[in-house]
């Protein structure tokens, strides 16, 4: 059950992608998603969704688990769909019924809507599937890097995102040992009104909070035992460098993305 | 009693990280029978102990409780009464605000069979009553029964959370790893506490260990886990007896053990089937008469 949570997990591997200069990858996404909200028409929208399908393949994950991460966004999707076959107004009708006009202009919206949305997500996955946690933060905190002029604790902030993150795997991996503790006394999580499910939720909050303040203090005394003391003049072990290849990308993506934009305004 | 017929587990199935946890495994216990469990880190011990108790459902295999497969019935948390799992450092799940509570959370989830086959929560006495020979069980002094859990030392919290899954007085009772990260006065302790509630209501009990002398001690029968698959199983001493195969899988054999083999290539006449202090005591009187015997015929 808790091992359905993809959203943000990462797939080792040594694609492309995987290779690529994290800071290049999240600008592109980044351009990636403006050009998905200026584009128009549905060539634009054919050559988008060709991006991605090139930008999946090169990647090298297996469709399954794209698809799987996309899953938790099904409901959005269709209410999102539903809501503007519903209230989008135009002339064509095509079925009417009850209070309930359902025209072509509002399929139309409710069919962008969607590739909109699914384009979004899954470029977005893409990055964090291809893209480890860790390298992911080290880029955050490169390209907010100009923020700490202005006295932005920019370090802080990709510290503490750092070990929130690094820490998400062990705490599920504890939710898990915990809740198989407690079923093995006889616990239930998964029958009774809600009111008995949040009680039962007891004995598995209780432990987790515990070890997790426990994790936390241990962390914090080991960091300092090594002289932790912020970002000042720290240097790094892993230092991004862009490569051959990230020029590339954004020279395809240059491309690319302008064919999508010229292909807006030409049609 | 307890039998668990080629069961096979794979965690995070269809994913990169596909791990064939059990591969074919066969295990039995019999009533009133310690049984050890030994292998290396990662080679299946833990998932094996959730197949158990049906907190983890085999891919493909059964496991059977008084011969019935307890995926059969409609609730499989009854086989989590009947089969007591210890987790291995188990003491991070004490949650109550008293031992005592926290001791009596299975016992109030177990509930109490009426004759005419209805459930009823236990009244206060039988709580009473199960909480504290659970306690006594494992030697938990009765006047902790109303701190926190939480105040208890790290030996305490142990046994209290030993206690708790005692208190339901289960048919089969799994320890994984009861005994690591305790001093060895700790550990023997506890291991008498278990053989206790063995001896006295006649349970099996399944221990999960990496001590070698520890299972020496008090197994009846041994299995030996590699990779997810049975490497070896039978008596302690047909187990011990292969001590090379033992070493190929990252285990050794008790220390006795490995004692009487080294005298036995030293060309010593003595059995080297020997893994506990009692028989080794006796086998050495043994060959300490023979050896003064000897020495006394030549002389004459
Ligand atoms: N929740 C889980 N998710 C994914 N893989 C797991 C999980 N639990 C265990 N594994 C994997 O399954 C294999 C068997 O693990 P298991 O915990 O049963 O080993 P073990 O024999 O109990 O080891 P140890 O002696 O260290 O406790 C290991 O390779 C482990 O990495
Ligand atoms: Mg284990």
């Amino acid at each position: 059950m808790l091992k359905d949570i993809t959203l943000g997990q990462f797939f080792p591997g040594n694609s492309p992608l995987h290779r690529m200069d994290p800071r290049f990858k999240i600008v592109l996404v980044m351009v990636y998603i403006v050009v998905l909200f200026v584009a128009k028409g549905i060539y634009a929208y054919a050559l988008i969704a060709a991006f991605n399908a090139l930008a999946m393949a090169l990647s090298r994950i297996r469709v399954r688990l794209l698809l799987r991460g996309l899953r938790p966004m099904l409901f959005i999707v269709l209410f999102t769909a539903i809501l503007n076959m519903i209230y989008v107004s135009g002339e064509h009708v095509l079925v009417s019924f009850w209070v309930i006009t359902i025209t072509w202009e509002g399929v139309y919206a409710a069919a962008y809507m969607v590739a909109r949305i699914v384009l979004l997500i899954s470029a977005t996955l893409l990055l964090t599937y291809t893209t480890s946690p860790i390298m992911l933060t080290d880029a955050i905190e490169r390209l907010l890097g100009p923020l700490k002029k202005i006295r932005v604790p920019v370090h802080e902030f990709a510290m503490m995102m750092t070990i929130a993150l690094r820490f998400i795997p062990t705490l599920i991996e504890e939710t898990d040992k915990i809740m198989s503790a407690q079923k093995a006394r006889g616990a239930d999580f998964e029958s009774g009104n809600i009111f008995r499910r949040a009680k039962a939720l007891v004995p598995l909050l209780i432990p987790l909070f515990v070890s997790a303040f426990r994790r936390a203090d241990e962390l914090a005394l080991a960091m300092e035992c090594r002289c932790y003391h912020g970002g000042e003049g720290r240097t790094r072990m892993r230092v991004l460098h862009a490569a051959r290849i990230d020029f590339l990308a954004l020279a395809v993506c240059a491309v690319w993305f302008g064919g999508v934009i010229t292909l807006g305004i030409l049609l | 009693m307890l039998k668990a017929e080629h069961l096979t587990y794979i965690y995070g199935a269809g994913t990169p990280f596909e791990r064939r946890a059990l591969d074919d495994i066969s295990f039995s216990v019999q009533a009133g029978e310690i049984a050890g469990l030994i292998g290396h880190t990662g080679s299946g011990k833990s998932t094996l102990a959730q197949h158990l108790n049906a907190l983890l459902k085999p891919l493909s295999g059964r496991v059977l409780l008084d011969g019935t497969d307890i995926w059969d019935k409609k609730d499989a948390r009854n086989a989590r009464f009947q089969v007591g799992l210890v987790f291995q450092y188990p003491e991070y799940q004490l949650f109550e605000e008293t031992v005592y509570k926290d001791i009596a959370f299975g016992v109030k989830n177990k509930g109490v069979d009426e004759a005419d086959g209805k459930r009823r929560q236990p009244t206060e006495s039988e709580l009473d009553i199960s909480v504290y020979s659970a306690m006594d069980f494992v030697h938990l002094p009765r006047e902790l029964a109303d701190k926190s859990p939480f105040e208890l030392s790290g030996g305490q919290k142990r046994r209290a959370a030993i206690a708790g899954v005692i208190a339901m007085m289960p048919k089969v009772l799994i320890l994984d790893e009861p005994t690591a990260g305790l001093d060895p006065q700790g550990r023997r302790e506890i291991l008498g506490h278990i053989k206790a509630y063995r001896d006295a209501t006649g349970a099996s009990v399944v221990l999960i260990s990496h001590s070698m002398d520890e299972v020496a001690r008090l197994a009846d029968s041994i299995t030996v886990l590699s990779e997810g698959k049975t490497a070896m199983s039978g008596t302690p001493r047909a187990v011990f007896g292969r001590a090379d195969e033992l070493e190929a899988l990252h285990l050794s054999v008790p220390a006795f053990t490995k004692v009487f083999r080294l005298l036995r290539e030293m060309g010593v006449d003595i059995d080297d089937g020997c893994y506990t202090a009692e028989a080794a005591e006796a086998e050495l009187l043994r060959v300490k008469s023979a050896v003064s015997r000897g020495a006394g015929e030549e002389t004459c």
